[in-house]
Formats: C-alpha cells, sequence, structure tokens
C-alpha cells in the first residue's frame, strides 16, 4: 500500500492527515459476486462522534470489518492516524460489534483480563484499567461473577468496558443501544460523550436516526456499498432544506394569504400554525413582513429543517444524489 | 506469538479449571483399576460360597472329589430320590443331585433338585467333574491307562524366529521372537488409542469453535488477533489439556496399579488369568505363559515402534483438530441443523477403525500397504501395522504424506475457518466450505 505522504506530498495533505484519524479512499470490498463496499471515500476528523448511517446491508458491517482488520480490502486505501493501516492498528481500536458476545463460562474479571492483554496491555496495566472502570461503573464486586450469572444489562456493561479499557484512539460502536434498558443506554451515552470529550474519536454506526441527530457531529451515508451523503450534521441538514418555514399567529389569516403568491407557498395549515415554503429568492424578513402587514400577530416563527430520518429516506430511496 | 501464548493459556487454563475436567480425570483411573481388580475381588470372595450336594448316583462312577476348596461339597446317598427331594433341607444340604446311569452314546444329562438356583460356575463346576469320572471310567473300561491318554492329548504352539538376510543374501538369525498375538494386540490398542483421542479431542474443538461462534464473542477476539492465531491457540491449548489427562491418567494408573496388587498380593501377570474362574491352570502354567508373553513383548522393538507412535499421534491430532476447527467454524446456529457438517470429520477416521480389522488381519496386503499411506486413515492404520514391521519405504512415504497434509490440512482450516467463523446464521454447506479456501482474505 502506497503512503498517502508519497502520493501527495503537499503541505495541505499533511495537515488534513493530522486532522484526521481514518481516511478511506475509493475502498472495494466483493464477496463472491456481491460488492459489499464499492468504492467508498470520506475522512473522519478525529475527537468527533462520527455517524455512520446505512439501511440493512448497506454495507456498514462490511466496512467495519476492514477498518478493524478482521479483513483486509481488495483495493483502496485506508489511513488510521495518518499511518497506512496495519496489524499493529487493532491494538488502537475499540470495537463493540453489533452482535454482542462474551464468554459466559468466564469470570467477568479473568475475562476482561484475557481481553486486555490481547488488545496488547500488560497484566499490570490490564489490572489498572480494569479496576478504574470497575469502580466507575460501581461493579467491583462482580469481578469473580460468571458472565451466565449476570443479567442482560449487566453484560452489557461489560461488553462495554471490554471494547474501551485499552484506552483506543478510535472507537466503533455498532449499534451500541440495541437491546439496552433506558437507564443502562443513557450511562452508556454518557460515557461515549465522556471518551469524546478526553479525544477519542468514535464511530457509531445505526439506522436509529433519533441517536444519530443526539450524538453525532459528522455523519456518512452509505447505501448499497457507497457513500452517498457525508459532511457535518448542521452542513447537511442546511444542504437538504427547502425553505421550509412554521409560522404561529394570533388572529384572523386573510383568505388573499392562503392563496398561492410570489413570497411563499403554503404547504401545511393546523389550526392557527402554517408551513410555508420560502418562494425562490425571497428573504426571511420579507415573509415576515407579509404576516405582520395582514393584520395577523405572528407568535413565532421557525425554520423547518430536515430530520436526518428524512434526509435518510429520501437519500436511500435516490430522490437526491450526492 | 504473545497473543497466540495467551490463546493457548486460556483454552488450557478454562478446561483444566473445570470440575467437570477434574473429575473425569482422576476418576477415570480409578474406574480403570477398578475394572481389573474386581474381577479379582469377586473371585476371592465368591470362591468362598460353597454349595452342599447330596448326590443321588445311578452311574455307579461318581466319587467325591477330594479338593476341599472347590466350589461344592458331595455326599452319596443310598436313600431313594423321593426320600432325598424331601429330606435335604433339613439334613443341611442345599440340593440334590441325580447322576443317572451313563448312557451308551450321546449326551449325559443330570437333573439338580433345589429351592435355589445354581449359579454357572457350579454349575460348570460339577458337570466338568462328573465328566472327568465317566471318561477315566470309560478309559479304564476300555483297556488303557491314564498316563497313556494323557500322552494323546498334544498342546501345539508356534515360535515365530524372525530371520534376516545381509546385502549378500546370506542369512542371519536376528535372535528376535515374533509373536502374531502381540503384534495383533498391539496394532489394535495403538490404532484405538489414537482413534478415541482424535475424536474426543476433535469434538473438543468443534464444540468450542461452535460455541464461540454462536456466542458471537469470535467477533470481538478477531478483532484482536487473527483468525489463524484463534485456531492454533485452540488446537495447541486442547493439545495440551490432553497432554495433561493421559499424563495424569498414566502416572495414577501406575500408582493404583501397584498399590492395587501389592495390597491384593497377586502377580499382575496371572491378573487375567483369575479373571476366568472357571479355569484355573496349575502356577507353573501361568509363569510360563508369562514368561514367553514378557519374552516377546521384550523382544518388539519399542525404541522404534514409540517414536513412531508419537509422530502419528501428532499429525493424526492435527488433521483432524484442524479439520474439527473448520468444521465448528462452519456450522450455523441451529446446531442440531448442524451436526450431519460434523461428518465431514467424523467420517474419514471411523472408516479408518473399520478398516482396521482386515488391515491386522492381512498386514502386507495392498489394501494396508495404501491405505496406511493414504493421510487420513494412516494416523489409525499405520501405528497398527508398525508391530507387523511394514517395510521402512512404506512407513517413510506414509510419514512424508502425513506430514505435508497436517501442514495443508492446518492451512486448508485456517482458510475456512476465517471466512466461516463471521458468517452468522445457516451452516454451510461442503461446497462453500470448498469456495472459502480460495476466496481472498
Amino acid at each position: 500500500m502506497a503512503s498517502r505522504f508519497n502520493e501527495k506530498p503537499t503541505f495541505p495533505a499533511l495537515i488534513k492527515q493530522n486532522m484526521n484519524i481514518l481516511q478511506l479512499e475509493h475502498v472495494v470490498k466483493t464477496y463472491g459476486t456481491h460488492r459489499a463496499v464499492n468504492d467508498v471515500t470520506f475522512d473522519i476528523p478525529k475527537g468527533l462522534v462520527f455517524g455512520m448511517l446505512g439501511p440493512n446491508g448497506a454495507g456498514k458491517t462490511s466496512l467495519i470489518r476492514i477498518i478493524t482488520n478482521i479483513t483486509k480490502a481488495d483495493s483502496g486505501n485506508i489511513w488510521l492516524d495518518g499511518e497506512p493501516l496495519n496489524s499493529r492498528h487493532p491494538e488502537q481500536i475499540g470495537y463493540m460489534p453489533e452482535e454482542r458476545g462474551l464468554y459466559k463460562k468466564m469470570k467477568v474479571g479473568e475475562q476482561l483480563t484475557y481481553l486486555a492483554r490481547l488488545k496488547g496491555l500488560s497484566a499490570s496495566q490490564a489490572k489498572e484499567s480494569l479496576s478504574y472502570w470497575f469502580k466507575r461503573f460501581e461493579i467491583v464486586d462482580w469481578w469473580e461473577k460468571k458472565i451466565d450469572e449476570l443479567s442482560k444489562g449487566m453484560q452489557q456493561k461489560v461488553q462495554f468496558i471490554s471494547t474501551v479499557l485499552h484506552k483506543p484512539k478510535l472507537l466503533i460502536l455498532d449499534e451500541p443501544f440495541s437491546g439496552l434498558d433506558p437507564i443502562n443506554a443513557q450511562l452508556i451515552e454518557s460515557e461515549i460523550r465522556e471518551l469524546a470529550k478526553q479525544g477519542t474519536s468514535i464511530i457509531f454506526s445505526t439506522h436509529r436516526m433519533e441517536q444519530v441527530e443526539e450524538m453525532c457531529d459528522h455523519i456518512v451515508l452509505i447505501n448499497k456499498g457507497k457513500n452517498v451523503l457525508e459532511g457535518e450534521v448542521k452542513a447537511v441538514k442546511q444542504r437538504f432544506k427547502e425553505n421550509l418555514f412554521s409560522i404561529e399567529y394570533e388572529g384572523d389569516l386573510p383568505m388573499a394569504l392562503r392563496e398561492h403568491n410570489p413570497v411563499f407557498t403554503l404547504k401545511k395549515s393546523a389550526g392557527q400554525r402554517l408551513t410555508v415554503q420560502l418562494g425562490e429568492g425571497v428573504r426571511t424578513n420579507d415573509l415576515l413582513q407579509k404576516f405582520i402587514h395582514s393584520g395577523v400577530q405572528v407568535r413565532s416563527f421557525n425554520e423547518i429543517l430536515p430530520s436526518i430520518n428524512e434526509i435518510f429516506i429520501r437519500s436511500v430511496r435516490g430522490e437526491v444524489g450526492h | 506469538m504473545d497473543k497466540l501464548w495467551l490463546i493457548i493459556q486460556r483454552e488450557y487454563l478454562t478446561r483444566v479449571k473445570k470440575k467437570s475436567f477434574i473429575l473425569i480425570t482422576l476418576l477415570s483411573p480409578v474406574i480403570f483399576v477398578a475394572l481389573f481388580t474386581i474381577p479379582v475381588l469377586v473371585t476371592i470372595f465368591a470362591g468362598k460360597e460353597k454349595k452342599s450336594i447330596l448326590v443321588k448316583d445311578d452311574s455307579g462312577v461318581f466319587q467325591v472329589p477330594m479338593d476341599t476348596s472347590a466350589r461344592a461339597n458331595f455326599m452319596l446317598s443310598q436313600d431313594p430320590l423321593d426320600v432325598m427331594k424331601a429330606t435335604y433341607k433339613s439334613q443341611g444340604y442345599d440340593g440334590v443331585l441325580h447322576i443317572p446311569a451313563v448312557p451308551a452314546s450321546g449326551k449325559m444329562q443330570l437333573s439338580y433338585y433345589s429351592e435355589k438356583q445354581l449359579s454357572l460356575g457350579v454349575v460348570g463346576y460339577i458337570s466338568d467333574r462328573v465328566a472327568e469320572q465317566v471318561e477315566a471310567k470309560k478309559v479304564k473300561d476300555a483297556g488303557y491307562s491314564e498316563e497313556v491318554i494323557d500322552n494323546f492329548k498334544t498342546d501345539v504352539g508356534i515360535d515365530q524366529e524372525e530371520l534376516a538376510f545381509n546385502k549378500d543374501g546370506v542369512l542371519v538369525e536376528t535372535g528376535k521372537k515374533n509373536s502374531a498375538e502381540l503384534a495383533t494386540a498391539i496394532g489394535f490398542v495403538s490404532g484405538f488409542v489414537i482413534y478415541i483421542v482424535l475424536i474426543f479431542y476433535g469434538a473438543m474443538i468443534m464444540r468450542s469453535v461452535m460455541e464461540e461462534k454462536t456466542n458471537r464473542i469470535v467477533e470481538v477476539i478477531i478483532s484482536s488477533v487473527k483468525p489463524f492465531q484463534l485456531m492454533m491457540g485452540k488446537i495447541l491449548g486442547v493439545s495440551a489439556v490432553g497432554l495433561t489427562q493421559m499424563l495424569v491418567w498414566i502416572t495414577m494408573t501406575f500408582i493404583l496399579t501397584t498399590a492395587a496388587t501389592s495390597f491384593l498380593h497377586v502377580d499382575p501377570a496371572s491378573l487375567q488369568h483369575s479373571m476366568g474362574p472357571m479355569q484355573q491352570p496349575a502356577p507353573e502354567v501361568v509363569t510360563s505363559q508369562a514368561g514367553q508373553v514378557f519374552e516377546a513383548i521384550a523382544s518388539q522393538n519399542w525404541s522404534y515402534i514409540l517414536p513412531l507412535f508419537l509422530f502419528y499421534f501428532i499429525g493424526g491430532y492435527f488433521i483432524y483438530s484442524s479439520l474439527f476447527a473448520a468444521v465448528g467454524a462452519s456450522m450455523g446456529d441451529d446446531q442440531g441443523e448442524s451436526q450431519s457438517l460434523s461428518m465431514v470429520a467424523m467420517a474419514p477416521i471411523i472408516l479408518s477403525i473399520v478398516l482396521i480389522s482386515p488391515i491386522i488381519e492381512n498386514p502386507t496386503s495392498n489394501l494396508a500397504r495404501w491405505m496406511s499411506i493414504f493421510p487420513l486413515f494412516s494416523p489409525v492404520l499405520m501405528p497398527a501395522r508398525l508391530a507387523f514391521e511394514p517395510p521402512l519405504w512404506e512407513v517413510l512415504l506414509s510419514m512424508a504424506v502425513l506430514a505435508g497434509s497436517a501442514v495443508f490440512f492446518v492451512w486448508l482450516a485456517g482458510r475456512i475457518f476465517r471466512v466461516g467463523i463471521l458468517l452468522y446464521g445457516k451452516k454451510a454447506t461442503v461446497g462453500e466450505m470448498i469456495k472459502w479456501t480460495f476466496s481472498r482474505e
């Protein structure tokens, strides 16, 4: 694999490298005749929660398995923190697969020590890291318990610890909230935020859009093995906005305002609340002025941005292009 | 390398620390020794139980044997049979034996009357005594002496002395004694030991791979180590478990056998004779038979057989444990449905044990030669043939093929393992397994 540095020895490339924890360039992976990952290119900036979205079977897991070095890409380049991906990198990555699993008959302490040591920690480092997490999750007395003696929620705490105990630079969480009860979900969510605050880069793979809006700074959308959309959540929303505004008012709305006019088109009317679409090139102040002059009292005025869910559905259905 | 070591450690420790493992490991030698000592104990204690039998003899040949240690005491009575039947109990006997007149030809049928049944051993003892005495009477009536008759009986055995020819075709005495019985015994024992170990530990590896796959822990593990490391860690870890178990067994069997024999004051060589309570050969016969067996055992070329046995054992272990690992990785979530897939690894090893009998009977046949070179059969069949001393080239060829195949099968299994382990849901077909072998990483 040629290094990106050799290919593009320009200064901006170097800067970009240091800003990104992960860079993928034209990554392709084929299973038999099925092209699971089809020429995917995107960068993941450091220290952010990065959402990787896509319907089931879009190629998310295939991509994750390439990043975690479980499988190899057929072609394309990948850099982790500026270095071409290699077999030492798994120690810097924490991965929680969608399908959770632990050794049922092993004791919690033994098991986590084993997993930590497989990630390259020494016995004493493993112990130190474990005692930190055991205290943090208030589970110190679980050390001698076998996994199958724990409830499902408890097992998931153990699973989460197993993912983060080697202080990975990059944390990959595949559907981290699936099957979690609300209390554990909140606990894990705050831990993810805390880790992000400490500088861990996090890839958050999911098809649950409400979580994406809550948690992610950046997103990439994968469909049919391709990245169809990427960018900052705010920017993506801006890009997909349809100039929709919601107006709440008091008083009687003159009929003239309900009819078609050059300033806006009425999309929806529910009681004293309207959804309107601003005409091409019209400024929001023009819209407001029209309402103010009509004699009604404007109570609220908001821009309606599309939810990630809407963007996701529209993109997957192919209504929008790149 | 460090990670492989961690995996071996885990595979080893989790098994060795299990209660069921400790129990099986400690109890098996006890059971094994019990299998040998219980028959001895039974004959010792059963021998004390005696029947007292009242005899009505119409043949006129029966004489009460002098042997008081035998399984029955006899007492001749002149009373009519009906009276004896009515009164035997009050006289303190266990039953009444009626010996009819000796028939001119055909089978002689005795009758025994009692409340309780006779054991097989006592029935054998009584009929042997009566037969002996009738025979002796007939010999005497025919005008021969007993010594003449004893001379008629001839015991035939074959001593096999091995010959060899030097380069010039000149005969050389090797002084080595062969024994077909011993070679057969060694053949069967070595074949079966390898067969059982391969199946037992192979299945152990298969189960453990399946468990990790259905558990989904495997994805976490192989995000830290290579699938091949995981597979090798399992194979080596389980082999260490097997070695530990065998070491414990050999040590314990040795200690327990020594303890048991010294406690019972029996010579181990005579144990097998004591197991048949009906035949009790004279002590000097036992000693000379045991002597011959020991002589034959000692004259076997153990420094040749044992290292080769070990070689086939290890080679077979690698081939079959990797096959079982590949099968385990290809199993689906429904373990019942997946059982048929395990035949991929089971079939060849079962076939090899089916072949062991014809091959030991004809150890120099073409079947024996080629089957003990075929790598899936050779771990069982070549050790079974070794005591018959197959030609050196066959052994060397078979060893080379086995070594090459072991490497090949470990590689093959690694290819199947790395793909199969990540595919959840349905079990794979053999066709898919072959396809995975050639797929890219």
